[in-house]
This record gives structure tokens, sequence and C-alpha cells, in this order.
């Protein structure tokens, strides 16, 4: 069986500034990886050219076996890839429920709709109809990944969702995505600064340094020592 | 000078100036994009009525609905096949563009129907109106011209805040990029928004050909009204561009009652008091 998504050769630029050297991974179905590594290590570029924010090689990405790599984000989205961006970026002019709604925007079938979405998130629910930009860091947070999960996605990819929140609500944030994988057999990758929770949340990991994959294998049979050197690039 | 019937007067030509001035906060609204050849459209849109009734015999109110099919639908296909190719990045092109073509605009009606002026004929209700009592009275068309101003402030309110096109319009003027990963195709949504910009445009058109005599190069002074009646209102609620319009019929108004020469020039007035007062317009929605 070949895997959900396959990454090979993917690279990526930044005008003449080459942020992606050759990418090959892959993540299979219902498959929890996580992405580590140093700021500027690639990891977000990687994410966004899996979603077609930048365009790439067609082959580079192949998402249950069809070529990805050029199609725009629209395209990319209406298979069935969601991405909670860096920074959460919801829809400042529109309401929480709203926010929500545009996740769903593609009309894809599958177990996530609003209330689902607010029985993963009770605090949202009540805080429907207020702006999304008015809520906290964490209940922002909740929305983005609630926004992604409302497209039904088959692979959900999450870029720093614990930065700048409080710990306990990490925890029910991280908590929240394992019930959405455990349940519902969708793939996930995170992107996570925290090793010790990157290790703790994935099945495998990649450790990214200067835009290529410097150590990859599962999260378990990952030493402290080995990611450590991964991550400083020696 | 009767300031009550000065008012009610003003009022009702900013009925004209808000139906101007929404067709711009549409495309303003969801592209960021400023369509210089606003006001030559409106013109354009008048010559074109003219054309449809001379050629038909209908009554110019009738010719509405069509005129708004035929400018929709070419408003779509400009955004499609032209103003899209100017939009992200740099703010130059899409008003080089657009400035482009109001001189193109002009330049063919110039050619084509002279710089004679014109004016579409309603028959008797041109002068029909209705006495108030105490020596006032209310023009019939001027009072058509702010109710449909009104019905197009609640439609496009209603199709922004409460359908799912209008909220994908906000999503994506919000963020372009994180609304594409939603699945929304902004290509096809601008041609949209163009799309119900041209229909409004098309209204207007015809109003303004009902009540000014026109000429080829009367856009510039329109897309000018239109601009002011959006600022003056601020951005972000199409009630808030029909107050724009009313004050600044209103303003024109009071001008012109006081010397003929001063009308424009209080509209002017008004629009720079409240830029220096209140640059984010009198009804913005807080940020």
């Amino acid at each position: 069986m070949s895997a959900l998504l396959e990454t090979s050769a993917l690279v990526a630029y930044y005008g003449d500034f080459q942020a992606l050297f050759g990418i090959d991974a892959f993540v299979d179905e219902g498959e929890r990886v996580a992405l580590i590594g140093a700021n500027g290590a690639g990891k977000s570029t990687f994410l966004t050219s899996i979603a077609g924010l930048r365009p790439s090689e067609a082959q580079s990405v192949r998402f249950a076996g069809v070529p990805i790599g050029a199609k725009p984000a629209a395209e990319v989205a209406a298979l069935g890839i969601a991405l909670v961006p860096e920074g959460r970026r919801l829809f400042p002019s529109l309401t929480v429920e709203e926010n929500l709604l545009m996740g769903a925007f593609n009309r894809r079938k599958g177990p996530w709709s609003l209330e689902r979405v607010y029985e993963l998130f009770p605090a949202l629910a009540e805080k429907k109809g207020a702006p999304a930009t008015s809520l906290s860091g964490g209940q922002q947070q909740m929305v983005a990944i609630g926004r992604a999960l409302m497209a039904n996605p088959r692979l959900l990819m999450c870029d720093e969702i614990s930065l700048g929140l409080a710990p306990a609500v990490v925890k029910e944030v991280y908590a929240a995505l394992a019930v959405v994988c455990s349940d519902h057999g969708v793939s996930v990758i995170v992107v996570e600064q925290d090793i010790e929770l990157a290790r703790a949340m994935s099945d495998r990991a990649y450790c990214f340094t200067h835009g290529s994959v410097s150590l990859s294998g599962k999260s378990a049979e990952l030493t402290r020592e080995a990611i450590s050197a991964a991550y400083f690039g020696v | 000078m009767n300031w009550l019937d000065t008012v009610i007067q003003g009022t009702l030509l900013g009925g004209l100036y808000a139906l101007f001035a929404m067709g711009l906060a549409v495309i303003y609204g969801v592209m960021k994009q400023i369509n210089i050849a606003h006001g030559d459209f409106i013109v354009l849109g008048a010559y074109v009525a003219l054309g449809i009734v001379a050629a038909t015999g209908l009554h110019p109110f009738l010719v509405i609905p069509l005129a708004m099919i035929v400018f929709g639908l070419f408003g779509y296909a400009l955004q499609r096949s032209v103003l899209n190719r100017t939009i992200g990045g740099d703010i130059l092109p899409p008003l080089v563009v657009t400035y482009g073509l109001s001189i193109v605009i002009e330049n063919v009606l110039q050619q084509t129907q002279s710089a004679d002026p014109k004016s579409i004929k309603l028959g008797g209700l041109d002068t029909a109106s209705i006495p108030l009592g105490g020596g006032l009275a209310i023009g019939v068309f001027p009072l058509v011209m702010l109710g449909t101003a009104i019905v197009v402030a609640i439609v496009l309110e209603i199709v922004f805040n409460r359908t799912r096109l209008g909220m994908a319009f906000r999503a994506v003027s919000d963020d372009r990029e994180i609304a594409s990963l939603m699945g929304v195709r902004d290509n096809r949504l601008f041609g949209y928004a163009t799309a119900i910009s041209f229909a409004v445009i098309a209204i207007a058109g015809v109003f303004m050909g009902i009540k000014f005599t026109f000429t080829p190069t009367l856009g510039p002074n329109f897309l000018l009204y239109a601009f002011e009646a959006v600022v003056i209102g601020g951005m972000g609620s199409f009630w808030g561009t029909l107050a724009g319009g009313v004050i600044l019929g209103i303003a024109q108004t009071i001008g012109f009652a006081l010397n003929p020469g001063w009308g424009i020039l209080a509209g002017h007035l008004v629009f720079l008091a409240v830029l220096l007062v209140r640059p984010t317009g009198i009804f913005a929605r807080a940020a």
C-alpha cells in the first residue's frame, strides 16, 4: 500500500533563496507525524508547499496517488488537505461561527460539523457570534483547528499550534487533536517546537535542518541525543 | 433659502450619489482595488440605456433590469479577462489599467456619440411631484432614485452578511491566501464581485441619464462623487455608503442654494472636513 502523502525531491524557493533542498517524506493513512527543527529550517515552507500555497513540480507532491504539486491551494483543499496555519490567521471580519463555516466551504462530506466542533471545543459555542479575533489566544487556536476540521480533511497539518499558549491550554489542544486522530483516522502532520511534546504525540518524526531532513524515524526510537545533534545540524 | 426644502432635495440627490458609490464600495471592499473607470462606466451605462430605449421604445425603468444583466456579465468578463491579472502585489497596475479603460471609454463615446449633451426622457414622470403642503413638494423620480438606493443597500447588506457568497467575499478581503486554503477560488469570486458592482453601475447609469444631461467626459466627476461618498460614509457597511451619498447630496444642494458656483465645492469641503476629523469615515465599522 502506498502512503497517503508522499513528497519526493520537493524543493522550494523564496526568490533566489532556496528554502527546501529535496525533501523525501511520507505520511501513511491515520498516521501522526511530527516535524521538528530550528526556526527557518523549512518546516512551515514544507507545509505551505503541500497545501499548494507555493508552486512545485507536479510529481514532487503526491496525495492518495494523485500528483498535486502543481495544483493551486483551492484544488488541493478540495482533495482533503487542511492546514492550521502558523499564527492562526483567522478572518478578523468574520465571527467565530463564520470562520468555522469558511472551513467547510468545500462541502466535503465527513464526520465534522459545527455541532461536532462545538462538542470538541465547548468554549467556542458560547462565543460563536463574537468576532474571531476578540477571543483569547487558546480559543483562537481552537477556532483555527476547528476551521481546518470543518473541511473534513484526510490530512490535517498543524503549524506551531502551541506557540504562545499557556501550558494547560497546549495540553487541552493536543488532547483534542489526539481524539481527532484516533476516532476518525485522520492523518496528521504537526510542527512542534517542544521536542518532548512532539515525540509524545506522534508515531514518526522528521527533523529538518537548513531545508533538508537530517533525521527521521519512529518517535519512540529517536533518542534525545540524536535529535539534538540533528537539530543543530552538526 | 428654504432649509427644509434644500435638505429634502439634497437627500433625494444623495440617493443617486449613493448608487454611484455602492458599486465602487463593492469592488474596493472585496478586492481593495479602485476602479478609476467607475464614473466612465456609469456614463457608458447611460448611453447604453439611451440606445436600448431608442431601439426598443421601452420605458427607461424597464430597461434597468436588462442593463443590469448586460453590465453584470460584462463586469464578470472584464474582471476574469483583464482586472484579475492586475491583482496582488503592487497597487499601481489596477489603477493604471482602469485609468486606461477610462480614457478608452471617453474617446470611444466622443467618437461614436459626439460631444453633444444627451438625456433619457421619462415622459411625464420627469416633472411629476407629490405636494407635501407648505409649498414643499417631492419629485416622484428623485424619490424613486432614493428608494432604489435604499433597496440596493439592503440587498448588498444581505448578500454580504447573510449569504455564503458574502462570507467568502469578506474572507477573501481579509486574507486571500488563507481563503484559498478553504477552497475559495478567488479569481472566480472576484468576477462575481465585479458583476455585482457593474449591475449597480447599470442602475446608476440609467438614473444619471434621466437626472442629468450627460456628455462622454462626465465620468471622472462621478468617480469623484462616488469616492467622496464612500470615504464620508466609511468602509465596512453599505448603510455607511448610503449615508455618505446623502451627506454629499445635501452638502452640494446647500452649496448650490447659497450660490450657484458653490455646490460642487461644498461637497468637496465636507469630504475634506470628514477626512480631517474622522479619516475612517463617519460610519466606519470599528476595526
